[in-house]
């Protein structure tokens, strides 16, 4: 039988509980958002004993479907203020779902300045005092653990950023080469760090495979799922070739890369950090340009990149990060921010946030426009030690414009806007303005339709069709996101009629029971209700749901396009 | 007349990044495609000035062509 473990850090107690019935149905973000809404106070502040951590396994995580191997991390957000649900890769989601637990509740906070790492296995957790690892960075903590406890140990962790509490603090997952994923968003690793957690570790012995209900259903369905992902030119060609940094030329002739800080919709140098030329150089040097996340995953859109003497600089590098510090801080050397993406991972702070921190302390002049070598002596020198300019670059994109007075700050609900540029491909601008995140693109991913042609097509350019879209997208994601499914078999769930059935099958076949597509569509909208009635109660309203200002009265070129949704048509997004 | 024509991606192997056409007035994207010795069904995203154009669009003097194959991310 499935458990959930609970942490107490107040007074450092653990137990196992079992799984209530209303909890049965759900995982991965369905459950996070769930236990967060049903035990957090929505006004606690994020970083007291009153806000719970959260990690869950998704419902088909653990067995043999593929791509299943998220894993969600759910707590309020130190940084939107609202609820937050951030899911990664890595090997700790299949070794949770093996030990049978449904997910880890850690709440509480120490009462004296000792710090801790949690210890989590079949029979339990335990909590120890930590000491020696403290400070270091993920990399280092990944070393010292499987040192420690050996090399198949699954590591949760949190760097300097984290230890400090800055609002971009991330949580690092260990990934099946020992290097790092990361549940990015939202300053969840300052959560981690206010109950004074340095790593928990996941011992796998005596986990055994996921019971299925009817494993020839499953095999049968599981088989249908698989060949989907790999017959889609998406997931079974592109992505594995180019990575998502493919969009970086795409976006760049669509007129929606942002670029300085969204003052432009195109980047002069976009070649040089394309994905074309980011494939080419990896093959070049030796790197992979082919690399999972997770045990499972077929689509393979990492990669693993390296220097110019063939040694590793980073893997896991994203369209997000090489946009952020690429086009919007106009940086032209893709080894630099390889580099910065390293630093980043091993400091723990999210790379989106970051990124887009950087162009905002650039119009800020705390350094020049396209400085590569002082963006990385910041991240180093600054946010990595912790001083005070490190602390308020370490709270991301609105601690920066707050603290230097700019106004031209590109956040919602606080959290930075990444990739694409909210005027010139409207529907993101609707799942960021909406999105109970904060402005999150993964969360309703209308650049499918609005520029990829996957799904159909939705005029970027237009305001017509953007807020079905982007609702439809939003409510498909929620329950996506529940599966421990990665967010990429969106791609041919939109476009092959098998895929969304098989996956429904999956579930069905794992747990023994009947769900139709109707049910999973009310999970996301359920899942969506209950993260809105909790930002709500936080204090976030549809006064909330609004992008800056500036993106009404800045025109973009090339396409001079304006942000022009009235209030009244955002707040419609919520009639459903 | 003279149209600017950009590749993408796996469309790129074996043939270029940029280049200037030379094309007979009143010539179709399906045409250039064609020639490129690529099929329709190849063809994920036309962009024509930076905007989505279709294989039956017809192009004019000093317009920016750009073809990708069906690629993602995110």
């Amino acid at each position: 039988m499935d458990k959930i473990f609970r942490v107490n850090m107040t007074d450092l107690t653990t137990k196992i509980e079992a799984v209530p019935a209303a909890w049965a149905g759900l995982g991965g973000r369905g459950l996070t958002s769930t236990i967060v809404a049903a035990e957090v106070p929505p006004t606690c502040h994020a970083l007291s004993a009153d806000n719970k951590l959260v990690f869950a396994p998704g419902l088909l995580t653990g067995t043999a479907a593929a791509n299943s191997g998220r894993l969600s991390a759910g707590a309020k957000s130190p940084l939107t203020g609202g609820i937050k649900e951030s899911n990664a890769g890595g090997t700790a989601a299949q070794m949770l779902a093996k030990l049978g637990i449904k997910a880890i509740i850690i709440e509480g906070a120490p009462k004296t300045g000792a710090w801790y790492n949690l210890a989590v296995g079949l029979n339990g957790v335990t909590i120890n005092e930590e000491k020696e690892l403290l400070g270091l960075g993920n990399f280092a903590v990944i070393d010292a653990v499987e040192a420690r406890l050996g090399k198949k140990t699954g590591v949760l962790t949190i760097g300097p950023a984290g230890e400090l509490k800055m609002t971009a603090a991330n949580i690092s997952v260990k990934d099946p080469d020992s290097k790092i994923r990361s549940h990015g968003r939202g300053g969840l690793g300052a959560v981690m760090g206010s109950k004074q957690i340095k790593f928990i570790s996941i011992d796998g012995e005596g986990a055994k495979p996921v019971t299925i209900a009817d494993p020839e259903k499953f095999k049968t369905a599981a088989r249908a799922f698989s060949k989907a992902l790999l017959d889609h030119p998406v997931s079974g060609e592109g992505l594995p070739t180019y990575g998502t940094n493919v969009l970086v030329n795409i976006l760049n002739e669509a007129g929606g890369l942002p670029t300085r800080n969204f003052t432009t919709g195109q980047f002069e140098a976009h070649d040089k950090i394309s994905g074309e030329t980011m494939h080419d150089t990896i093959v070049e040097r030796g790197g992979k340009p082919k690399h999972g996340c997770h045990a499972g995953c077929i689509i393979q859109c990492s990669q693993v990149y390296h220097d110019k003497d063939g040694k590793y600089v980073t893997s896991g590098f994203e369209y997000e990060t090489i946009w952020g510090l690429g086009a919007d801080c106009c940086i032209d050397n893709l080894d630099d921010i390889a580099r910065a993406d390293n630093l980043m991972d091993d400091i723990g702070i999210d790379s989106i946030e970051t990124a887009v921190m950087f162009g905002v302390a650039m119009e800020a002049g705390i350094l020049k426009w396209g400085d590569s070598k002082e963006m990385l002596r910041l991240l180093t020198d600054e946010i990595g030690k912790g001083t005070a300019l490190g602390r308020i670059l370490g709270g991301g994109a609105g601690s920066v414009g707050r603290t230097y007075g700019v106004t031209r700050v590109p956040v919602v609900k606080n959290q930075g806007i990444p990739a694409y540029d909210p005027r010139s491909v409207k529907g993101i601008g609707i799942t960021y303005a909406t999105s109970t995140m904060g402005a999150d693109h993964t969360s309703g991913y209308t650049i499918a339709t609005n520029i990829l042609n996957v799904g159909g097509y939705v005029d970027p350019l237009k305001k017509e069709g953007q807020v079905e879209l982007s609702r439809n997208l939003q409510i498909a994601t929620a329950a996506v996101d529940s599966t421990g499914m990665c967010i990429f078999v969106a791609f041919p769930a939109l476009d092959i009629p098998e895929c969304l059935p098989a996956l429904i099958d999956m579930i069905n076949a794992r747990f023994g029971i009947a769900l139709t597509g109707d049910d999973v569509t009310n999970l996301g909208k359920y899942i969506l209700k209950l993260e809105r009635d909790f930002n709500q109660k936080a204090g976030l309203t549809n006064v909330h749901d609004r992008l800056p200002d500036f993106f009404k009265t800045e025109p973009v070129a090339p396409h001079n396009a304006v942000w022009d949704f009235t209030d009244e048509e955002i707040d419609e997004f919520w009639n459903f | 007349m003279k149209i600017t024509l950009k590749l993408f991606a796996t469309f790129r192997n074996g043939r270029f990044k940029i280049a200037e056409q030379e094309l007979a007035e009143g010539t179709e994207v399906r045409q250039v495609v064609l020639s490129l010795g690529l099929t329709e069904e190849e063809i994920g995203i036309v962009m024509l000035n930076g905007r989505h154009g279709e294989l039956d669009s017809t192009l004019s003097h000093g317009d920016i062509l750009s073809l990708f194959p069906l690629v993602g991310g995110g």
